[in-house]
């Protein structure tokens, strides 16, 4: 029996009083790759960090796998990969230190690495097409080249589902390529992919699902709507201002 | 003649060596916090268990132990709540220790000489008992900062992360406070309350100019960190001067003379790559502001 991988029941989350998400209900099955949508501030970042319990719910219910969330623990089932990485420390950390970081959930603390630990990384390396970069100090890569470190990270653990938070935003496109790769390969091998966009680009093809958030609530569940205004310009270069300019090496700031 | 023919110096030399070794092993995941300056707060604090200790006529190391944990615990708690009141909570604590601290040790019958061995490091004024306790607390340390690396690394470089794989994170935090104040008052002995945390935050800011990746810069640290210890108590011995200030300057120079090399490094290489621009050169994946 393969029940919903996420299911929200209801969900309220409020900051400080003030609601961001009202009432939102939302079903992810296996194998289905859906994109939440919505504009800045709509409230589609939270949404996902409160399927998976960084920001807590007011009310309502999320449950992972079919656990409620608060008793679920097989996190190793579940790939995260945030927005960007919080500001670096001037501490280095090569890009498969990072990498292998993904490999906790299946091990534990206490477990030392492994032979299993080390193929798993190789090969997520691989599917982002960063072998050649493993050994080099993440700062030193570019902005698309740390977020598909991030990728890379969370398939090392070998997920069943991935949630992405705005896994494309400001990554030039080369690097977008090779992430809707990887995403691809991922999918083809059967996981179940939950991300937060504001441009689909080229993950466009592998979206089956699309939920539009709008202040707070969901607006849209469905088919991947079709651009409007000035967005569905065939020249429209998917160029949004994200807050003031942001220098290349994030870790290094 | 050999210095260390003397008993005292050798227990000096090797409780310095342990210290060396361990802080660093520690400081590493503050610096990468930023927490450098941590360390640095909990020594105020492990100074009250220090006034409590002379005060109570018990052990003023092992007091120290215990207050310095109850501190960073709490510091720890402040932290996770993540309010912006906690820097303020902070200032109250460090000051509310030192003050503590100096009080309690003008209470007690000690000699202000006393109160300067815990600010300043007395290293040759280390018994057997003192280094056995530094060998085995300097020991867990190490082992724990060794062996938990990966998960340590991983809350320290994206804690939200790390809370959505399921690891511990605040246990880990937890066991990251108790080992600080742990270290921090082992360390008292060798450097005392006012430089402990250039021991755990020096070694590292060294290694990170040529290191690449975090286990080398963990490594080299401990390497730093061991050779400052060592040759700043042979300076001391050599020179008579204050043990704890001579480590704590010699790392600087460590630091100072690193930066150097590294940045000569750096040029050199361009120099190098600019006379060479053959068909193996990347190009440049990124455009470097500073």
């Amino acid at each position: 029996m393969t029940g919903p991988v996420i299911t929200v029941t209801h969900g309220v989350v409020g900051y400080d009083g003030r609601p961001v998400l009202r009432d939102v209900s939302l079903t992810v099955d296996a194998g289905e790759v859906v994109a939440v949508l919505g504009a800045n501030g709509s409230g589609k970042s939270t949404l996902i960090r409160a399927v998976l319990g960084l920001v807590p719910l007011s009310s309502g219910e999320v449950t992972l796998f079919g656990t409620a969330q608060r008793r679920f623990r097989q996190w190793h089932r579940i790939g995260y990969v945030p927005q960007r990485l919080g500001a670096g420390s001037g501490v280095p950390a090569t890009v498969r230190e990072v990498v292998a970081s993904g490999r906790l959930a299946r091990r534990g603390v206490l477990r030392p690495a492994g032979a299993a630990d080390r193929t798993a990384v190789a090969e997520a390396l691989a599917a982002v097409g960063l072998t050649d970069r493993a050994g080099d100090p993440v700062a030193t890569l570019s902005g698309g080249q740390q977020q598909r470190t991030l990728i890379a990270r969370a398939l090392a653990g070998r997920p069943e589902l991935l949630v992405l938070d705005e896994p494309t935003a400001g990554v030039d496109m080369a690097s977008q390529e090779a992430f809707a790769e990887a995403l691809a390969g991922f999918v083809d091998g059967g996981g179940t992919v939950l991300l937060v966009a504001h441009e689909l680009g080229p993950l466009r093809p592998l979206i089956s699902r699309a939920v539009v958030v709008h202040q707070g609530g969901i607006a849209h569940d469905g088919a991947v709507p079709e651009p409007a205004g000035h967005h569905a310009e065939p020249d429209h270069d998917h160029v949004h201002p994200h807050g003031p300019d942001e220098p290349v090496g994030l870790w290094s700031s | 003649m050999n210095l260390f023919q003397y008993d005292f110096m050798l227990r000096a030399l090797v409780g310095a060596l342990i210290i060396g070794l361990a802080a660093p092993a520690l400081g590493i995941y503050l610096v990468q916090r930023r927490l450098a300056l941590i360390g640095d707060g909990i020594g105020h604090v492990a100074l009250t268990g220090v006034g409590a200790g002379l005060l109570l006529n018990r052990s003023p190391v092992l007091v120290a132990v215990v207050v310095a944990t109850i501190g960073a615990v709490t510091i720890e708690l402040i932290r996770a709540r993540g309010r912006t009141s906690g820097d303020l909570a902070l200032a109250l604590l460090f000051y509310g220790g030192i003050a503590g601290g100096v009080l309690l040790v003008g209470l007690s019958d000690s000699t202000s000489g006393n109160l300067n061995a815990y600010l300043f490091g007395a290293l040759t004024t280390t018994s057997s008992t003192d280094l056995v306790t530094i060998a085995v607390l300097g020991a867990v340390v190490l082992v724990a900062m060794v062996g938990l690396r990966p998960a340590l690394f991983a809350i320290c470089h994206d804690e939200e992360y790390a809370r959505v794989s399921g690891l511990p994170v605040r246990a880990l935090n937890l066991l990251l406070a108790v080992t600080t104040a742990v270290t921090v008052t082992i360390a008292m002995r060798a450097v005392g309350v006012l430089l402990i945390s250039a021991l755990m935050v020096v070694p590292v800011a060294a290694a990170q100019q040529v290191t690449r990746g975090f286990h080398s810069t963990m490594v080299m640290a401990m390497v730093l960190g061991i050779f400052a210890a060592g040759t700043g108590v042979w300076v001391a011995a050599t020179a008579n001067t204050a043990p704890g200030a001579s480590i704590v300057v010699l790392a600087i120079a460590l630091f100072l003379v690193v930066a150097l090399v590294a940045a000569l490094l750096r040029v050199l290489r361009r120099r190098g790559a600019d006379g060479l621009p053959g068909p193996a050169a990347e190009p440049h994946e990124v455009v470097l502001h500073r």
